[in-house]
């Protein structure tokens, strides 16, 4: 996700880490659901924790927490399911956050070039200037398809 | 007035799978896939050892016809604690038996879900996807996932002088 004009508005969703917030686009966001069971099974991805069930569907729960504030998460309250990838190759994530998140519309700040490859844009609210989060550089496997699988039973 | 025919429900595509253990987690394997179940008893005279430190996971191997199979401990082969292995599974058409803890159920899984591409090492070879049964989530192996063309050239390698010819010992068939 891009945000290339001085000043994009943009719908985006507030989430909270700790004690601090971030936002994401909200077309990446697909809904924020209360924590469930999360199913761990062996694997070498080191941000990934599992995966939990949604409407049917396996999603990766990867906590960014540890990434963004050097600290993991030490209650989940919700999971915020975001969505990343093109319109062939979409993936979901579940991305645990310790409160309630916030619709806003804000104006965004495209990223410098000296910012951090994580920062898609900023923006301002509340007097907080707030990271505008880019999924595709924070979770892993972001550039792979998700393949099919071998046989559709 | 002609009426458009409701598509005709397409069957529902099954596969059997044998739930297994290593390490207290639960994995699924095609039972396709598996030629035999053994117990390790049965194997402790047919097996012989194989030190090759690059492929620590694989202890021993068996010696069938002409070619060896390698036993890989699968709680090894997927970085898990060990555990106390008390069967073996030869897999079908493949020079590879697994060493596992013991087997949960047989049972029959309608849907393979890919791996979400947020796994993005190993895993990928290892699995062929992700099932749900009673809404818990299991990884399915890939049977061609425990041992790569390199590790069977270095394991050939190191067991061609410390095998004997052949051995037999009875197991137990698995029909597909």
């Amino acid at each position: 996700m891009s945000f290339t004009e001085p000043l994009d508005s943009r719908s985006c969703v507030l989430l909270r880490l700790g004690e601090r917030r971030f936002a994401l686009a909200a077309e990446q966001v697909a809904e924020l659901v209360a924590p469930s069971r999360i199913f761990r099974f062996a694997h070498r991805t080191s941000q990934i924790d599992g995966v939990i069930l949604r409407r049917g569907r396996v999603v990766a729960v990867c906590d960014l927490s540890e990434t963004l504030t050097g600290k993991r998460l030490g209650m989940r309250r919700f999971y915020l399911i975001a969505t990343r990838g093109r319109q062939f190759a979409m993936d979901w994530v579940a991305l645990p956050v310790s409160g309630q998140c916030e619709l806003i519309q804000a104006d965004l700040t495209p990223a410098g070039a000296s910012d951090s490859p994580h920062v898609a844009a900023w923006l301002s609210h509340d007097g907080e200037v707030i990271e505008v989060l880019n999924l595709n550089a924070l979770t892993p496997g972001a550039s792979v398809a998700p393949a099919e699988p071998e046989a559709q039973a | 007035m002609r009426f458009k025919l409701a598509p005709t429900p397409k069957p529902l595509r099954t596969e059997q799978i044998i739930l297994f253990r290593s390490s207290s987690q639960i994995f699924a394997i095609s039972s396709g896939s598996v030629q035999e179940v053994r117990s390790v008893d049965s194997l402790a005279g047919a097996a012989r050892d194989v030190a090759e430190p690059r492929v620590s996971k694989v202890r021993h191997a068996i010696r069938r016809g002409d070619r060896n199979l390698y036993v890989v401990n699968v709680a090894l082969h997927f970085g898990l604690p060990p555990s106390s292995a008390v069967l073996v599974f030869v897999l079908r058409k493949s020079r590879v038996a697994l060493l596992i803890d013991g087997i949960e159920k047989m049972t029959t899984m309608t849907m393979l879900q890919a791996l979400p591409s947020a796994f993005c090492h190993e895993e990928r070879q290892w699995y062929r996807g992700l099932t749900v049964l009673d809404q818990s989530v299991i990884p399915v192996v890939s049977a061609e996932g425990f041992l790569t063309r390199d590790e069977l050239v270095l394991l050939d390698a190191v067991s061609r002088t410390t095998l004997p010819p052949s051995s037999s010992v009875a197991g137990l068939e698995v029909n597909p």
